[in-house]
């Protein structure tokens, strides 16, 4: 079991730069996801750690060895493919035990171990079969049971169950988080699906256009994303970032948007004149029939547990989670209130999160 | 449903039938040359120039006899004097006033032949599939302009480099040897093979060597362990190509080989001035000739099959 620790890591195709001065540490038995669009350079930055690309320069320790230049064979790290790269002229077994037979583990101990890894992962039965006709979750098992039987010193998965249908990844992501809590091994997984990431990393890093835009556990990122990239990327419905132009000053603790004064946490830092924006979760938007930021219902979505309303307002559109049984109609004027101790705000132009109270940390640490 | 749904994709009884037809139609047309040379093998010289020709014929093994052996004419008084014929040859042979003289250069060559044909077909099989890895899996710089030089070695006819490579060969002491013949086809193969395992290769996704050099082997042990067993199609497919043409080539054999190193296509027609017109002779060479390329070509049709489709469509 090992840390990792990324120092200014850089890589470029020509003139297209992939990953833009990195750094992060993957602390020993940590569940770490990277997380953002494809093309973000996530994908680039696992292949670096594991070795399949060289970086243009910058630095990666594996538990606190320097193993930048060192071959992919020699890093004892262990890499879970989209595809699974199960190997189609071998079977299961001859599968999960081929990092073993070039380890020169002894026969018997070679058997234990892949029994082992396929008891874990609950494909015993299947082990002399030939992988062309497995299932793809069960396909995912066997990649994963080539993985864990190494015993390495950590994992990397790339978008290990972006080729799986969504009623399976379900049941892989809690079996992953369960697999990964009895291993206890330092994970980096990559996807682009922030269910996936909220669902099973200790930390997430948000990556956009080769950058990290943040690196924090689900929550924080959730709560207080530090960037309008975040903001927009993670959530579902995203947050609203509804623009408005103002100053301002250090203590200040409302805005006003379109004639409506909006109360958010206590501003921390003094900002000229210029573009921002108001940051909402939807469930923290309410409707209500007079005052707010007036608008009219341009559309419901109702979900079961609860609807969510899209109201047109001057400032654009602006989503609200209201619970299911409330009878909303489409056209009606209405006004949006916010729940203020919970509001971000951005700058448009720089795209990061103005400090307030909450985006430092809540109210009390002010 | 009481009626047969019309099927947009099961094409109807009558132009199946139609189709049949015209495949079976084309395959007879095809075959029939392969047919009459099977025929004219087993025929006696006479009957193999008889006009209108023969169709029913008494099978005869003198063209095989005329392929296997030299003879030469006697006087029937000569030929009495002999102690009798130790096999059919020898009968057969007698019977039209000649005598065997002894085996003829027809072993040999084929022979020749398949040394040559089989060296080079692996030659070019196995540097065409490690350049085509290259060219696959690196970045090699100007990747396009070589692979258009290497296709462009085959755009002009042999006979064009006919006199450079025949005063080539004679400086460099290849003519007429095995290992010239093999340099020679192995280096007009070598494209082919390039270009067709570049697509095979291109197909298998690099994950699979990426697992393997992942999970402790070096590049060159996933490439035999991990690539070469998915590129067997492949290999297969180019292997045939490259024999076919290997096996088949004349200009070039007609140009560089003469004796020891002469192959079976040029040394076929040359039977025919050997004491006339010996069709049979010739049809029975051909005939032997064929059954190599048709064995190797049966044994390996289904790669063959999926090769030639193989990457045609994308999954």
């Amino acid at each position: 079991m090992a840390d990792i620790r990324v120092e200014n890591l850089h890589k470029s195709f020509g003139d297209f730069v992939a990953v833009k001065e990195s750094n992060f540490t993957v602390a020993d038995g940590e569940f770490f996801v990277m997380l953002g669009p494809s093309g973000c350079g996530k994908t680039t930055t696992l292949r670096m750690i594991a070795g399949l690309e060289l970086p243009t320069s910058g630095a990666i320790h594996l538990a606190g060895e320097d193993v930048t230049f060192k071959r992919a064979s020699a890093r004892d790290i262990a890499f879970v493919f989209q595809l699974f790269a199960l190997y189609p002229h071998m079977n299961v077994r001859k599968n999960i035990s081929y990092p073993l037979e070039n380890q020169g583990v002894p026969r018997s101990e070679t058997r234990t171990r892949v029994e082992e890894a396929a008891r874990i992962l609950r494909i015993t039965h299947l082990l002399d079969r030939s992988v062309s006709g497995l299932s793809s979750g069960d396909r995912q098992r066997v990649a994963l049971g080539r993985a864990i039987v190494r015993e390495p010193l950590a994992f990397m998965m790339d978008e290990p169950l972006g080729a799986l249908d969504s009623e399976l990844r379900e049941v892989m992501i809690g079996e992953l988080r369960a697999l990964h809590d009895r291993l206890g091994a330092t994970t980096i997984y990559v996807t682009h699906d922030q269910t996936e990431a909220m669902a099973m990393a200790d930390k997430i890093a948000v990556m956009n256009r080769g950058s990290i835009e943040q690196f924090a556990s689900p929550q924080e990122i959730y709560d207080r994303p530090a960037s309008m990239f975040v903001a927009d990327f993670i959530g579902d419905p995203a947050m609203n970032l509804i623009p408005f132009q103002a100053g301002l000053e250090v203590g200040q603790a409302h805005v006003r948007i379109a004639g409506a004064e909006i109360a958010v946490p206590t501003i921390r830092e003094g900002v000229a004149e210029t573009h921002l924006a108001l940051g909402a979760r939807p469930e923290h938007v309410a409707l209500v029939d007079d005052g707010g930021l007036r608008g009219e219902v341009y559309g419901t979505e109702y979900l079961g547990t609860h609807q969510v309303v899209t109201v047109a307002t001057y400032e654009g559109h602006v989503r609200a989670i209201v619970e299911a049984e409330r009878s909303v109609r489409v056209g009606a004027n209405v006004g949006l209130t916010f729940r203020p101790e919970r509001l971000s705000l951005f700058d448009r132009g720089s795209g990061r999160a103005v400090s307030t109270d909450w985006s430092l940390g809540g109210p009390h640490h002010g | 449903m009481t009626t047969a749904a019309h099927s947009v994709v099961e094409p109807s009884p009558r132009s199946k039938a139609i189709a049949g037809t015209l495949v079976i139609l084309y395959a007879v047309i095809s075959m029939i040359p392969l047919v009459w040379i099977g025929m004219t093998a087993l025929k006696t010289p006479s009957d193999a120039i008889a006009y209108p020709p023969k169709i029913i014929f008494t099978p005869s093994m003198a063209g095989f006899c005329d392929l296997f052996t030299t003879q030469s004419r006697q006087t029937e008084d000569y030929i009495k004097t002999l102690p009798p014929p130790t096999d059919t040859c020898d009968e057969i042979t007698r019977s039209r006033g000649l005598v065997t003289a002894g085996p003829s250069n027809f072993l040999p060559r084929f022979f020749n032949s398949f040394i040559i044909a089989f060296g080079s077909t692996f030659l070019a099989v196995a540097l065409g599939t490690l350049a085509a890895y290259g060219f696959s899996r690196f970045k090699v710089p100007m990747a396009d302009d070589l692979l258009f030089f290497i296709l462009s070695t085959r755009m002009m006819p042999p006979i064009a480099v006919a006199i450079p490579i025949y005063l080539m060969y004679r400086e460099l002491g290849l003519s007429d040897t095995h290992l010239g013949m093999i340099l020679l086809y192995t280096a007009v193969n070598v494209s082919l093979a390039v270009w067709l395992m570049k697509g095979f290769i291109d197909e298998i996704p690099r994950e699979y060597e990426e697992a393997a050099m992942i999970d402790g082997y070096t590049r060159l042990q996933a490439f035999r362990k991990v690539v070469l067993p998915q590129a067997a199609t492949g290999i297969a497919a180019t292997a045939i190509f490259c024999l076919i043409f290997a096996w088949n080539e004349y200009a070039f054999a007609v140009l560089l080989t003469s004796g020891s190193a002469q192959t079976a296509p040029p040394f076929i027609p040359i039977i025919i001035g050997e004491g006339g017109q010996d069709w049979p002779a010739v049809a029975a060479g051909t005939t032997l000739f064929l059954i190599p390329i048709v064995v190797f070509t049966v044994l390996l049709r289904k790669h063959l099959l999926r090769g030639i489709t193989f990457g045609a469509v994308r999954k």
